[in-house]
């Protein structure tokens, strides 16, 4: 199989599994979202008529004005095309259409900062949050994680291996949410260094709004850094322990050369391409587990928004902000598989 | 990686240290739960969530063990419901007295006093409530007519600290103290010393004397609750629940979760890597295509939106948790299975003729047992943290008390920012050691079959 083949093939499933997603995400919340949506147009006609009295004033009877209101709104949900069921294939094939160029519609009850309840627009506001706490998050955790992993893989058995080995263990094992009520606990009562809300007080257009919200962002950071670079380091370092036992390490060491030499050119030079892959798929699956930490933080990410739409049963958010979530993933597993695929021709054969 | 015999493991398992202290830990966890599920009975679960059962414990009380490493000792809240009682008739009058002793040690006043009782008489008899101090003073704290009955009815009253009554009379024994008594509460006068303002240490006496004119006066439930700030070996929450209840009940669950989660999923996907492995060529194409869109598919976010539309019932989330389980155990079992059945014996037991069914349960899966084994432990842990993390969410089964539940009300009353920390550590600390007894155990597993790790 040729490289296109392999990226063609690989493009197809993920586009189908992105249409899968939305599907299943329709068929999951779709009654009550009709519910809501005829709810809504019932609501609207009530509310037009109860705001122009000339139309008030016109019936003669508490039926007359019952049954107008009944066909009015009866009128709409038909434009609508809300008579259907949700799951006619007219009616999932639109919704789906729009989704895929991100119309998402309203939000029911959620805002942006600015105000506006257009879905996209309050995704839009809060992704580059989500992005700039969890990228630099990743970039961190690798840089530390190569590192240590490199140091420790070298020395296998040593004081630094144990520990780091046995930390990234440990570490694996605590949820990153509860380190977080831990380090508010622990910074914002115990030592009131930093505030245990992540939301920034100022408003968005204040100069010093980016100040403020880069110091909001220590204590996530910080947490998400003291979970993750553990269990990095440990992958980090059975990739080079794997590769020290390679012939044509073994080979430079009896060369002579030395053996930081070794590690930092050669033998991380090998483990690049797993190390890259799973790079590039902790980056996006940084993004899924940040529903739980921004909820704990607080963070006005798309975690938290996530988080706020299910506690509201914000429908639209709900659908828009899966979808996004999943396009990320998406785009990173394609990414991971292109660079596995580039590094190791032996997977595209597969 | 298949020449390993379950002897041999199980030899090698013992000798590592990991394995062995995560065996240890498994088991004390396995050891408790068989306690909790045998000592309280099922219903118990019921009440975690209903506020009446709590009633009389105090809100946010700090561990008692924490005045070990206090100079000033923190009031305990004590419970008391054994008193001594006594009947006597004198004459045509019957006095039904119960008397309840407390040991009062510590350095802060107590935050009030409830006394509740219910009780069986004919008439109107007199409640007097009396208490005796260590420094030997008798204090009246309250003398009370109750309503009429007729011995058939009980009559149930709670008579708080904060009673009018009760402090009018200890403003009549002002004399006996020697600072002012206004704006003081009466627990604040009664634990105190007389010369100054600070609590008297040593045995109190609480005397409840019912008179009555009829010899079958009884007081069959009789409560003295003595309000503080500290109590259980695990503290209260918000909600006024003992944490070690709740820290207890959730140790079968989350046992419970993790285990079904983990054997269950990869049992399912061994056997669907396997099948996919061994028949190849369009099957396995289709196969894992599929197993492709389930492991692209988000899991957390899913996981969210099937709790919400579908149901949270824990056993229908552990079903959820199945489905984004197996796909990584396939994928390895797959590989695994392509490599076995090129071996001699497979191909033999295929042109014998032997069903494809039969060859996979016969002869390719035995050879992943060492490996399904290593990967029900390490999957365990993170069944656990997610049901947790749900929990956490707010999304959990609200019927049952999992450790993630307990951190959501933590989170929800903002425990973090008041400093309440023995709200937030222990259930944190039970899910990381019960991840933690898995990951050893999977650790220990995985060196012996992978041994190129051990270097």
């Amino acid at each position: 199989m040729t490289l296109k083949r392999y990226v063609a093939t690989r493009l197809i499933t993920m586009f189908g599994v992105l249409m899968i997603t939305l599907l299943i995400t329709i068929a999951l919340v779709g009654s009550n979202m009709d519910n809501i949506l005829k709810q809504g147009v019932a609501f609207q006609v009530r509310t037009e008529i109860t705001e122009n009295p000339a139309i008030a004033k016109s019936f003669s009877s508490v039926d007359e004005f019952e049954s107008f209101i009944q066909t009015q709104t009866e009128q709409r949900v038909k434009t609508l095309g809300l008579d259907e069921p949700w799951y006619s294939p007219q009616r999932i094939g639109l919704t789906m259409y729009k989704i895929l160029f991100l119309d998402f519609g309203h939000a029911t009850f959620l805002t942006s900062d600015s105000g506006s309840s257009d879905v996209r627009e309050i995704i839009l506001e809060k992704l580059p949050k989500t992005i700039l706490l969890f990228t630099t998050a990743t970039i961190i955790i690798s840089v530390i994680g190569i590192f240590l992993g490199a140091l420790s893989g070298s020395k296998v058995g040593s004081v630094i291996d144990r520990i780091t080995s046995s930390f990234a263990i440990i570490s694996s094992s605590f949820p990153v949410w509860w380190i977080g009520m831990l380090m508010i606990f622990l910074f914002s009562f115990v030592y009131q260094i930093f505030p245990a809300r992540a939301t920034p007080l100022i408003p968005v257009t204040d100069p010093n709004y980016i100040g403020s919200l880069l110091y909001h962002m220590t204590l996530p950071l910080i947490t998400i850094v003291i979970i993750g670079f553990g269990s990095w380091s440990y992958l980090v370092r059975n990739f080079i322990v794997g590769i020290m036992q390679e012939d044509f390490i073994i080979a430079k060491k009896t060369m002579g050369i030395n053996q930081k030499k070794i590690i930092y050119t050669h033998a991380l030079k090998n483990a690049a391409p797993p190390i890259i892959t799973i790079l590039a798929l902790s980056l996006s699956g940084s993004l899924g587990g940040a529903i739980i930490t921004e909820a704990v933080f607080d963070w006005p990410g798309m975690g938290r928004l996530y988080f706020e739409a299910i506690t509201v049963m914000d429908l639209p958010v709900i659908i828009g902000a899966t979808y996004v979530l999943t396009v990320f993933f998406l785009i990173s597993i394609f990414v991971a598989d292109l660079l596995y695929g580039y590094f190791d021709p032996r997977v595209r054969t597969g | 990686m298949s020449s390993i015999t379950p002897q041999e493991i199980k030899k090698e398992f013992f000798k590592s240290k990991t394995g062995i202290a995560g065996i240890t830990i498994l088991s004390i966890l396995i050891f408790t739960s068989i306690i909790v599920v045998i000592a309280i009975p099922g219903d118990t679960f019921k009440d975690w969530n209903n506020p009446g059962k709590w009633i009389s414990y105090p809100k946010v009380a700090i561990p008692v063990w924490i005045n070990l490493f206090l100079s000033e000792k923190i009031p305990e809240h004590k419970i008391l419901n054994t008193p001594n009682v006594n009947y006597d008739m004198s004459g045509d009058i019957s006095i039904t007295t119960h008397q309840f002793g407390i040991n009062f040690d510590y350095d802060d006043f107590p935050s009030d006093f409830i006394y509740e009782f219910s009780a069986k008489y004919l008439g109107k008899p007199l409640l007097q409530i009396d208490v005796i101090r260590p420094d030997g003073i008798q204090l009246k704290l309250l003398s009370t007519s109750l309503p009429h009955s007729d011995l058939n009815s009980i009559h149930s009253e709670r008579i708080f600290s904060t009673d009018d009554a009760i402090r009018k009379n200890l403003y009549l024994q002002s004399n006996k103290f020697l600072f002012s008594l206004s704006n003081l509460s009466s627990e604040d006068i009664i634990f105190s010393k007389t010369d100054n303002h600070v609590p008297l240490k040593g045995n109190y006496v609480f005397l409840i004397k019912m008179y009555g004119d009829n010899s079958k006066n009884q007081i069959p439930e009789s409560k003295l609750i003595i309000g503080g700030k500290a109590f259980g070996i695990m503290g209260t929450d918000e909600l006024r629940r003992d944490l070690a209840v709740g820290l207890l009940l959730g140790t079968p669950l989350a046992l419970f979760i993790g285990l079904v989660v983990a054997i269950a999923s990869v049992m399912m996907g061994l056997l669907y890597g396997a099948y996919a492995g061994y028949r190849g060529k369009k099957t396995d194409e289709v196969m894992m295509r599929f197993n492709d869109v389930i492991y692209a598919l988000p899991a957390l976010p899913f996981l969210i939106i099937l709790s919400i539309t579908i149901s949270n019932s824990i056993f229908v989330m552990v079903g959820f948790l199945m489905i984004f389980g197996w796909v990584g155990v396939a994928k390895v079992a797959r590989s695994m299975a392509l490599q076995i059945k090129t071996r001699g014996y497979v191909e033999a037991a295929n042109m014998m003729g032997q069903k494809n069914s039969k060859i996979v349960l016969r002869h390719i899966l035995p050879q992943l047992l060492p490996y399904a084994f290593a990967s029900i432990a390490i999957s365990v842990p993170a069944a656990i943290t997610t049901e947790a993390g749900l929990s956490f969410l707010g999304l959990g089964d609200p019927s049952f008390p999992t450790w993630g539940q307990i951190l959501h009300d933590a989170n929800v009353y903002g425990a973090s920012a008041r400093g309440l920390w023995w709200w937030i550590m222990p259930p944190g600390i039970m899910i990381a050691i019960t991840g933690l007894a898995f990951v050893f155990i999977g650790n220990a597993l995985d060196v012996i079959i992978n041994p190129k790790l051990k270097r």
